[in-house]
Formats: structure tokens, sequence, C-alpha cells
């Protein structure tokens, strides 16, 4: 009961279920080859994949945390790429490891100071969140148009599609990216008293000001910490498709993040947050998406099943659900609406570890 | 006592005037600052490039936008009761690619157009019961609508659908001529769209259950008014008109297609706030939103004169939402401290 208690276990529940669905319906899901020290499948490919969506998530969880929104990571995501392959493309030698760190470096300085921007107008200026961001959503696109000059810009470089495709030992590189940033945010939020403050701001923004919690600073920084990593996300996505299209780049991927950071089980009313569910919440979404792919689905209609994803989570978390539940269980004399669900899952669980 | 209160009144200045007339009006203040930038818009680009002005760009600039000003309509609804609609620009793919793939298989038009209606009120309708039974933020609750639509509009077809049906074509091929001004049945629509939703706005009673709603929902649901129906309405009425845009487009376009207003509801968005609009509810009116749907218009027609790139639309756009905010957040601020 204590498991079932555990507030990360639905968020894993589903995750593992998706997971057990899939192997079930084609066991070559499944399956992991080790080729010339590398590892390759579908399980490996949803870590290596997830990589723009982790980093985009892990920031809006912060910023969700602090009862605000990033509506314009998409758009930061769009100019970081196009700043990068620009530079990278107006350099002398793309395939030069210099080169590439250099146009990283100022494509995510770009992008630390969007978030600076955003961050000015919610903490300083006290505009609503979804509001602020909208703003940068906007004109983010457009910028970005501008900078590759309404072209799709290409480049080959081998740096580059290194950190998109490339291993690190067994793994793709850009999964150890995400699983480090994941790690310093964790840290820093969970073993200092910043995540504590954060949930402070989020919970009460009023009672946390006359407790001395300089709530400016932390949401200012939160802000920056969702464009800095959207500005990683950029750069990974270009080096994936090795072009910066500034209409597809990051595409509804602020949507995607609200979706995986509600999954995890954050609530969007800000306050508590989690990154491990965070975590989990990305890799649902992905292996979703893979799912969808392998069901032979035109990825065009995938939404259908994320809007039936969203109206399912949000509907669970919804209160009145909770008392139809409350009622159905006081009817049958268990401890709760939920008390039926273990069996369902228990048995998917065993399934896994057969195979 | 007597000489202090006849003060004010023994100077009436014309800053005097201004001030009393601005506090008094202070919800109308942004929509004339709408309609101010309005005016120098059009003015300078006429001296800009002397030709700007013309009957027929006028008229052009209400037929190019007819769906965006029908969408606004919705959109303003739902804003009003300080909620948020993601989902009219997918909406409106989906009921124009359903529209276009149901005449195509010989459908007839006067069975066609209320079901392209229905299927968007239907969409509209889902978002409405998630957000007020199911406490569902409606950022969220819509969020599920533009994924629904949008899957939607890909499975009723992944590739545009021409229309030949020539009732529906006749929306915008007609045009009645008046010297060099001319209309066509989608702008006439989108006008009527715009004086129906005004006067339901401010001459009905569910118009004033929606502006109270916005202000207070605590204090309406108190007075006794019907906050649970206004705000599933409002989502329909958006949903409705989502549907109405998509008919609108279809005509428009000749041809349904599935990407069509990717982005919409981000411009739409705009617009209302640009038109006065507050985000926080309360505060706004249709025809205000009408004006933020010209101004978004003109800045579109003005870069395309310039030859410049239609990204820049969106930079500018995204400037002038930026200063509205502002403008918005400080006359908020001011009433605040006023009352």
């Amino acid at each position: 009961m204590t498991l079932l208690k555990h507030r990360l276990f639905w968020p894993a529940a589903a995750l593992v279920t998706l997971l057990a669905v899939n192997m079930i319906a084609n066991p070559s899901f499944a399956r992991i080859s080790l080729r010339d020290g590398q590892l390759y499948g579908a399980l490996i490919d949803i870590l290596r994949q997830s990589a723009p969506l982790m980093l985009v998530a892990l920031g809006m969880t912060i910023v969700i945390a602090t009862r605000g929104i990033d509506l314009s990571v998409g758009a930061i995501m769009a100019v970081s790429g196009a700043v990068a392959l620009t530079i990278i493309d107006g350099a002398g030698d793309a395939n030069s490891w210099g080169t590439v760190m250099l146009a990283i470096g100022i494509a995510v300085l770009v992008a630390l100071v969007l978030g600076a921007w955003n961050g000015l107008l919610v903490s300083v200026l006290g505009i609503q969140p979804i509001i602020a961001t909208l703003v940068l959503m906007l004109a983010g696109r457009g910028a970005a148009l501008l900078i590759t000059d309404g072209f799709i810009t290409t480049v080959n470089s081998s740096p580059l599609s290194y950190i998109a495709s490339g291993y690190l030992l067994i793994l793709p590189f850009a999964f150890f990216v995400w699983l480090a940033a994941v790690v310093v945010v964790g840290l820093v939020e969970r073993r200092t008293a910043l995540g504590m403050l954060t949930e402070a701001v989020g919970i009460n923004p009023e009672a946390s000001r006359l407790a001395g919690v300089r709530s400016r600073g932390i949401i200012w920084t939160a802000y920056i910490l969702s464009g800095v990593l959207a500005g990683i996300a950029g750069v990974i996505y270009a080096a994936n498709i090795k072009a910066a299209d500034a209409n597809a780049a990051g595409y509804l991927i602020e949507l995607y993040a609200i979706l995986a950071v509600v999954l995890g089980g954050t609530s969007l009313m800000g306050g508590k947050f989690s990154i491990a569910g965070t975590v989990i919440g990305v890799l649902t979404v992905q292996a979703l998406e893979s799912t969808i792919l392998f069901l032979g689905v035109p990825p065009a209609q995938s939404p259908v099943f994320f809007a039936v994803v969203v109206v399912i989570v949000v509907l669970v978390q919804s209160p009145r659900v909770h008392r139809w539940g409350r009622l159905l269980g006081s009817r049958f004399g268990s401890s709760g609406g939920d008390g039926k669900m273990p069996p369902v899952a228990t048995p998917e669980k065993q399934k896994e570890v057969v195979r | 006592m007597t000489a202090v209160e006849s003060r004010p009144d023994t100077t009436p200045g014309v800053v005097a005037k201004i001030s009393t007339f601005t506090s008094r009006h202070a919800s109308v203040l942004p929509t004339f600052a709408a309609v101010a930038i309005l005016i120098c818009l059009l003015v300078g680009a006429e001296l800009y490039f002397g030709n700007f002005l013309t009957p027929r760009n006028m008229s052009a600039l209400l037929l190019d936008n007819a769906y965006l000003m029908i969408l606004a309509v919705g959109m303003t609804f739902v804003i009003v009761t300080a909620g948020i609609d993601l989902s009219v620009g997918s909406v409106m793919a989906f009921t124009g690619i359903f529209g276009a793939s149901l005449l195509a298989s010989g459908v007839p038009a006067w069975i066609v157009v209320p079901a392209m209606l229905v299927a968007g009120a239907l969409i509209g309708l889902l978002i409405g019961v998630l957000v007020q039974h199911f406490d569902v933020q409606p950022f969220i609750a819509s969020l599920a609508g533009l994924f629904l639509a949008r899957g939607l509009a890909f499975v009723v077809s992944l590739a545009s659908i021409r229309v030949e049906d020539t009732s529906l074509l006749w929306l915008q091929s007609t045009r009645i001529r008046l010297g060099d001004w001319y209309v066509t049945p989608t702008g006439i629509i989108a006008i009527l769209t715009v004086v129906v939703g005004a006067v339901v706005m401010h001459k009905t009673r569910f118009g004033r259950t929606v502006y109270a709603v916005g202000g207070s929902e605590q204090s309406a649901r108190l007075m006794g008014l019907k906050v649970a129906r206004a705000k599933v309405m409002v989502y329909v009425i958006s949903g409705l008109c989502g549907g109405l845009a998509g008919l609108v487009l279809t005509a428009y376009s000749g041809a349904g297609y599935p990407r069509n207003g990717i982005g919409t509801e981000l411009d739409v968005i705009a617009a209302v706030v640009i038109g006065g609009t507050l985000l926080t509810g309360g505060r706004g009116y249709v025809l205000g939103s009408m004006i933020g749907v010209f101004v978004y218009g003109t800045i579109k027609t003005i870069i395309s004169f310039m030859g410049a790139e239609q990204s820049w639309t969106h930079i500018i756009v995204g400037a002038l939402l930026l200063l509205f905010i502002v403008v918005q957040r400080a006359i908020v601020a001011r009433s605040e401290r006023g009352s």
C-alpha cells in the first residue's frame, strides 16, 4: 500500500504499461543488440530521441513549480538552432571542434538572454507568464527565420552530428547530455534549499515574500534555466536533422513538455514538483510517440492519441472524479476507488520480468 | 467646505477633463489605443506608399482576415471569462477539411455547412465541460482540443481536398460592388458575426453573465447567475466560431487543408489582446477585437507592400502585444489603486 501511495507510482505504472503493451504487440520492440560495442534497439532510440523534450521539460518543471509557464521554449529552440548552424555554416571549417563548440556556446548564450527576457517580464514587470512568454513565442520564430534568411540552413559537420547520433561508450551521447542536465538540476534543487524555496514561491507567493524569500530572483532564474535548456535542446534538434528549420524546430514542443510535466505528477498550479516524475513523463510521451509510429499510424495523426492521453490524465487528477472514485469505493466497501487497479498493473510487470 | 468641493469644477482644464474621462472609462482605453494605432498605421502607410488607402486594398483587408475576425469574436467571449482557447486554429482546419471531404463525397452543401458548425461546437463543448465540470485549467483543456482537432484533421485526409461545390465557392466568388469597394459573402459573414457577438455580449443576460464571471466568478455565483452554463457556453461559442471560420477559409482558399491555421490561435489571441481585452478577464469588447484583427491585417499588408520578409509580421505583432500588455498592466494597477 505504501508503494501505491508513492506519488511516482501512477506515472511509472503508465510508462511500464505502455512499454509492456508494445512488447506484447511486437516482441522486437524489446530487442537490444550490441554492434561494434554500441547498443541499438527501439528502447535505446527512445533514450536518444527524448533528449530535446527532456531538456525542455526539465526547465518547464522548474518554471511550473514557480506557478509559471514558458510557452516560448519552441521558439527559443528555433533561434538557438538557427544561430548555431548559421555560425558553423559561415565558418571556414565545419568539422573543427573549436568552431562547433564556439557556435554552440553563442547559441546557448542567446538562449540565456531570451530566457532572461522572459524572466524580466514575469518577475519584474509582473506580467502573467502565459502572456509574457507568448510574446517571444510569436516573435522568436520570426527572428529565427530572419537569422536563416527564410531558408533551411543545412550543415554537414561531424562534431555536430556526433552530438545528436554519436555514441559515448555503449550508449548514445545525447542520452548522457540529458542525464547530466537532470542530475545537475536535481542536485542543485534537492541538495540545496533552492528546491524548497522554489516550491514556497509556487505554493504561496505572498506568504513566501513575507517570510523573506527573494521570489524575484528565484522566478527569474527559473526562466533563465528554461531558456538555456531550450537552447541546448535546439542545438541537439538541429544536429539531429543536420539543418536549422525555423518553422519545424520545436514545433508544439512546449505543449508536449507541459504534458510530460503534468504526466509526471507536477501540478500546473505550481508548488511541489518532481524531477524524477518529469523524466518518467518525458519517457512516456516519447514511448507513446514510438508506439504510434510502430502501429503504422501516420505521424501527423498522432495528436489524436495525445488528446486522449491529456483527457485521461486530467480526468484522473480531477477532484470530481476522485469524489466519484471514493463514492464507488465506499459502496463496494473497499478502501478507495483505485482499489481495483493494482491487479491490472501487476501481471504486466510480471510479464516484463519474464521477458 | 464648499470651496474645496467646487474647486475642480471652477478650473475645468482640458487635462482635468481627460483625466476624469480616463479614470471613468479605464477599460475602454486600450481599445481607443488600438483605434489610434490603426489610424496611425493606415495614415502612415498612405503617406509612405501613396496608394495604400484605396477602396480595393481596404476591401481586401476585410476579406483576407475574415476567418481571423470570426475566430477573434469567439476568443473574446472565452478571454472575458478569464479563460483561453488554444484549439481555434486546429478546429478551423478540422472543420474545413471535414466539410471539404463531405462535399467531395457528394453530400449536399445544406447538410455539410451545419455539420461543420456542429463539429466545431462539439469540440468546444468538450473543452467547456472539462473546464467547468472537471476543474481542468482552460489552457490544458483547450490543449487537448488542439491535439484532438489537429489529429482528426489528418485522420480525415493527409492531403488537401479541392472544393468543387458551387454553392460554397459562391461565398467567395460573388462580389457585391459599391463603386470601387466590394465585399463578398464571406466578408458579410465576418461582419455579421462581429455584430451578433457584440449584441450578445452587451444586450443579453448571457453577455452580462460572461462579464460577471470574468470579473469575479465567486461573486457571480453568489449573485445566483448561471455561471456553469455561461462558462461551458463560451467554449461552445468559440468552437462554433471555429467551425464558421473553417467554412469561410475553405470558401476563401477553395480547398480544405489539414495544415491550415497552425499558429493561428496565437494570432487570434494577439489580435484580441491588442483590441483591448484583458487576459485576466472581466473587460473586453468584441468590436475591440475587430480593431485588433484590422491592426494585425494592416501590419501584414504593409509588410507585403514593402516587400519585406513576412516573418517580420510576427516580430512586430509580438512587439505590439508586449506594448499592450505593459499598458494594460499599468491601467489595471492604476484602477486597483483607485478603488
